[in-house]
């Protein structure tokens, strides 16, 4: 029996499908404690592999014979060493290619609708960091937003899709992930917009992202519409497309809602953040879809693998837009955050163009779970 | 460059190979002897760190120098309940208000990541041939990580005619003092 190697993709293809996995991680239990491969149905077993140095007998018993088992590490040269000696002891085993570098890498590619005249929504669901990306295309044409650093993934899917790239939006300028938003822009000649509050510092050329822009993708027009929502950043910048689909960057999530203090003065943005959950939104059609830039936990996924709810529903269900009070409001979005994201001013530093480091370092610096949101 | 007793270049190896050639180097090494590792791996630090602590040895820690990653183990961290010989003993508390000579005994790289500020560093296995450094009629308080090391020190410098020795109690493993890193 010889170990299997999986890609991201079919890891990926099983979490949206919903099927059952087994995952022995083999990484630090505070590593896995902090960020794993999520999945409705997936079973763990944590054992360090240089506790398996000297076989894997021990942990058999607790390895399912009726499920598929994926062994996973941090890079992959442990996962195949442990896959092999499950392997060579009568188990078949899977490793993940890659480990969870990979996994954090990975973008499933997740139709969300079709719009008028024949155009289509596509959200990009990068499961192992829980960024959402989106392309709206229609006639030719392609608009995309809160593009993350895989800039080739979006190139080679609007080829795919015989499309022209011609707009690339970012809702704000990001702490948690690296923009890929203004390398497509110049890799396609489209226009990159970004919010004028948010890009201060920026040291590169772009077009103001302001309240009320509206941008036309295709002959039939489908309808990009911005509107100024700040409060997560004081640029923030919500969209709304083809009046049927709410984009709301990192300001409202299905489960949560918005921090406001990545780039350090929750402060002075909680006001904000409030003005706009509980007022400008709240002057919108409840019968938006509402799609945010991040899912924090897997059980946001639907059936489809989208990320998508009512902004009706989310009025009813959303804890973060049921606060009555507004200094109960504030304590919660203020006080008891959850840790920052890894690296997250390093990375608005790169964000801003400041600094341009390599892609492996750019990858350590996005390692781990997203933790842009308050519950 | 800190000293070590043994050294192993895992540069260049990703995980898993870094803990696999240090677990195999480790067998061949002295009970409480220090090995370096040298390695690129930038993981190698967090596991080597969670290996040692599950297997009995006791990590010292890391010097990263031009992204060589520099790791010190120490092999046996459970020191032996011996019984202590040496007859005079002070606390840690005591010797915050003593003059003289802090003696520390134990290896180089554990005094180099956290030592006592102004002690002097012999380790124990040294001691026997560098004990012409020390003053006879000076003060020596002598500590190690858990008072073992420094008990035997102390009976060592006793049996050769130094009349003012203490072994300090129980040791750097309990000391809440400011301690200086020598790197």
């Amino acid at each position: 029996m010889t170990a299997q190697k999986w890609s991201a993709a079919k890891v990926a293809r099983k979490v949206i499908d919903n099927e059952e996995l087994f995952i022995l991680d083999v990484r630090n239990e505070d590593a896995f404690q902090d960020w794993k491969i999520e999945g409705h149905k997936f079973d763990y077993l944590n054992v360090p592999y240089f506790e398996l140095l000297d076989g894997v007998e021990e942990i058999l018993p607790q390895l399912p014979t009726d499920k598929e088992v994926l062994v996973v590490c941090a890079k992959e040269g442990s996962s195949v060493m442990v896959a092999e000696m499950l392997a060579e002891a009568g188990r078949e085993a899977a490793y993940l290619k890659g480990g969870m570098k990979s996994w954090s890498s990975y973008l499933e590619p997740v139709k969300v609708a079709d719009l008028n005249n024949g155009g289509e929504l596509y959200q990009f669901v990068r499961l192992g960091k829980g960024c959402l990306s989106y392309m709206v295309i229609s006639e030719g044409e392609a608009a995309i937003i809160d593009a993350v650093r895989f800039t080739d993934v979006f190139i080679d899917f609007a080829k795919e899709k015989g499309v022209e790239i011609k707009h690339v939006f970012d809702t704000h300028l990001h702490a948690d992930h690296i923009s890929g938003g203004r390398h497509i822009a110049a890799a396609t000649g489209a226009t990159y917009y970004l919010p004028p509050e948010d890009a201060t510092e920026v040291v590169f050329e772009y077009t103001a992202l302001t309240d009320d822009l509206n941008v036309k993708i295709g002959a039939s027009q489908i309808d990009v519409n911005a509107l100024y929502s700040p409060g997560h950043t004081i640029g923030s910048t919500s969209f709304v497309i083809d009046d049927k689909f709410l984009l709301t960057g990192d300001i409202l999530f299905i489960d949560s809602i918005g921090r406001p203090d990545l780039a350090g003065v929750a402060e002075d943005w909680v006001g904000d953040l409030r003005e706009t959950l509980y007022s400008r939104y709240r002057k919108l059609a409840e019968d938006l879809v509402v799609l945010p830039a991040h899912f924090m936990i897997i059980d946001e996924l639907n059936e489809d693998g989208t990320v998508a709810r009512r902004l009706g529903d989310l009025f009813k269900e959303n804890h973060g837009l049921n606060i009555k009070d507004e200094e109960e409001f504030r304590r919660t979005v203020t006080d008891n955050l959850p840790p920052q994201p890894n690296s997250h001013e390093r990375i608005r530093q790169v964000n801003m163009g400041k600094v341009a480091p390599d892609h492996n370092e750019q990858t350590e610096m996005e390692i781990g779970p997203n933790r842009c949101a308050v519950r | 460059m800190i000293k070590a007793n043994h050294h192993l270049d895992a540069k260049g190896l990703a995980c898993p190979m870094p803990v696999v050639k240090t677990k195999n180097a480790i067998k061949d090494l002295e009970e409480g002897l220090v090995l370096e590792v040298q390695a690129t791996d930038k993981g190698s630090k967090a596991d080597l760190t969670a290996w040692a602590s599950s297997v009995g040895h006791q990590y010292l820690g890391t010097v990263e120098e031009a992204d060589v990653l520099y790791h010190y183990i120490r092999k046996g961290s459970n020191e032996p309940k011996v019984e202590k010989a040496f007859g005079q003993n002070i606390s840690l508390e005591e010797l915050e208000s003593r003059d003289g000579l802090i003696l520390d005994v134990r290896e180089a790289a554990e005094y180099a990541f956290g030592h006592i500020e102004g002690a002097k560093s012999i380790p124990m296995g040294e001691l026997e041939s560098r004990m012409q450094e020390l003053d006879k009629d000076e003060e020596i308080y002598v500590i190690c990580r858990t008072g073992n090391r420094s008990d035997l020190a102390a009976q060592l410098l006793a049996d050769n005619g130094f009349k003012n020795v203490y072994n300090v109690l129980s040791g750097m493993n309990e000391w809440n003092g400011k301690t200086t890193k020598d790197f």
